[in-house]
């Protein structure tokens, strides 16, 4: 695992970069480390408050700890007529948290997201950012069992 | 009339979108070419005269944004729109997995009529494999000599639907909150890093080449008259055949949904389509014989938008659906203007109320007060846009609400 300060300063050159950074340190840690944001405050010259702004503004960053594994389940209109609400039910029962929790293990974060762009085959939920198609009951518990 | 035509998509699957050469083989880059022994002026008069509008929603002339950047000693962009946010929408990644090549040939030609050397595209962060698959498509342009002087560099966004508004995508590539500004300047003028900037959508610039080649006249000869071309539609929901098309623009909107759709799924009866993503007007079936162009769209009270199409069956409760886009609002609204900050919360609660059968005929009026004043007051189009599946399903299909209603 990388250095978050390396990480920070690859992304330096670049005009207006804090944002590729914040993915970049996410890439490695699933979350902006409190320092890491400090760290990257410094490198693009702007107040540390300014970056917590950024860091908050756009729901594929977090500020907070989360699992190793992200999940994320959409509930935009067509997953929503697709069953969405009931996979949800179903992914918290069996990873026995709620939307915005971490299991005690650190391995599973559950969270919602607006559309994914992965419409024709509703509904869709993305583990890393990785799309899963047309996901039921039985899928979900196969997806689920491929995390190691 | 019911086939597709596919002008953007004709190659898609035959062709490594990665690969520059690949698309060189089926006549990729000769638009650029052409282009660039054109005359500044007369590139933008032929794009202008070809009727290209913009593919993003706001279906503004592309030329004629061009035409608005003033040419003087300083850095000017080309900043392409692929934040795509609009819920069933994905026609801008289908674009991109068959067909990078042309969305680069199409900045480029741009980045000729404004004598940029510079593009930004700026894509959504739900689609960081689209973003290796772009980098890579660039990296071989760039080997290829194709692109000549003008670089792209893809910046990623970070799950925001205002970012989609362009001057809130702008702010987001500087690094900042992705809050719209207050319009003018307008970013033809001062856009990214207070330079003059044109920002067009994916498919706007995938069409260009395809002018270039074939000529402004046979663009403007493709579906209607008004908003020529062709238009990649999304179809989702409750349809036989939910994948993507590419249909001229006089397509009718019942074959989208009977012909192309292949009809409502388990052959139940249809309900509603809502045509433009979220944001768009729920169609009753007493509509569906329309032409899927802007302006016949809007002469429906609807909007073609990003051509999203949701179609909803007779089983579907259009309140509980349009509660559900309303929770969608209030997550997206950045919070910089009043109007859409609370507006957009207050929509929420009040369709909550009346999904919940909690609501009275007070609230409906509430609700429809709030609505004209979004639709006049919000600062963009996110709030001005949020009240629209309300009103639009309050008039067409009033009958659900009144039986919610205590």
């Amino acid at each position: 695992m990388s250095n978050y300060t390396d990480i920070i300063a690859s992304c330096q050159g670049k005009k207006g970069g804090i944002i590729e950074a914040f993915h970049a340190i996410q890439e490695q840690y699933n979350y902006i480390p409190e320092e890491a944001l400090k760290e990257a405050a410094k490198h693009f010259g702007i107040p540390e408050a300014q970056a917590y702004g950024v860091a908050t503004f756009y729901s594929y960053l977090s500020v907070e700890k989360r699992g190793r594994y992200i999940i994320r389940m959409c509930e935009s209109a067509p997953c929503h007529v697709a069953g969405a609400d009931e996979l949800l039910k179903e992914m918290e029962s069996i990873l026995g948290i709620k939307v915005g929790e971490t299991t005690a293990d650190g391995k599973f974060t559950l969270e919602l997201t607006e559309c994914i762009g992965q419409c024709q085959a509703t509904p869709v939920i993305t583990i890393n950012s990785e799309p899963h198609f047309d996901v039921n009951k039985a899928k979900l518990a196969e997806i689920l069992a491929s995390c190691k | 009339m019911a086939e597709e035509q596919r002008v953007i998509l004709e190659y898609a699957d035959k062709i490594d979108p990665k690969k520059a050469d690949d698309y060189i083989k089926v006549g990729g880059y000769k638009g650029l070419e052409k282009a660039r022994s054109m005359d500044r002026k007369a590139l933008i008069d032929e794009v202008k005269k070809s009727g290209l509008r913009g593919r993003g929603g706001a279906g503004f002339n592309a030329g004629m944004k061009w035409s608005f950047v003033p040419i003087k000693d300083e850095d000017r962009y080309v900043v392409c729109n692929f934040d795509e946010g609009e819920p069933g929408t994905y026609k801008d990644r289908i674009i991109c997995e068959k067909n990078a090549q042309a969305l680069l040939e199409g900045m480029a030609i741009c980045g000729a009529a404004i004598a940029s050397k510079q593009g930004y595209i700026y894509c959504r962060g739900e689609y960081p494999f689209v973003v290796k698959m772009l980098r890579e498509a660039i990296k071989s342009a760039k080997d290829s000599g194709a692109l000549g002087d003008f670089d792209i560099e893809v910046r990623m966004g970070a799950g925001a639907y205002v970012c989609g508004e362009e001057t809130a995508l702008i702010e987001s590539i500087e690094g900042h909150r992705g809050e719209p500004r207050f319009k003018p300047p307008f970013p033809g003028v001062a856009g990214l890093w207070a330079q003059p900037t044109v920002v067009n959508n994916v498919e706007t610039f995938a069409c260009l080449p395809y002018i270039m080649t074939n000529g402004a006249d046979w663009f403007a000869g493709i579906g209607a008259a008004k908003y020529p071309g062709t238009k990649v539609l999304t179809l989702t929901g409750d349809v036989e055949n939910a994948t993507y098309f590419e249909v001229p623009t006089n397509y009718m909107l019942r074959d989208v949904v009977y012909k192309l759709g292949g009809g409502v799924k388990g052959g139940k009866k249809f309900k509603a389509v809502q045509v433009g993503g979220t944001s768009g007007a729920f169609i009753p079936e007493q509509n569906l014989d329309t032409q899927i162009d802007f302006d016949s769209m809007s002469a429906i009270g609807a909007a073609l938008g990003s051509g999203a199409v949701f179609v909803m069956d007779e089983t579907r409760d259009i309140v509980d659906i349009v509660t559900r886009i309303s929770k969608f609002f209030e997550h997206e609204s950045c919070g910089k203007c009043n109007p859409c900050r609370e507006g957009t919360w207050r929509c929420r609660e009040i369709m909550e109320k009346i999904n919940a059968g909690k609501a009275s005929q007070k609230d409906i009026d509430n609700l429809m007060l709030l609505s004209r004043v979004m639709k006049n007051a919000a600062l963009c189009g996110l709030g001005q846009a949020a009240p629209i599946p309300i009103d639009s399903t309050l008039e067409h299909f009033g009958y659900e609400y009144s039986r919610k209603i205590v």
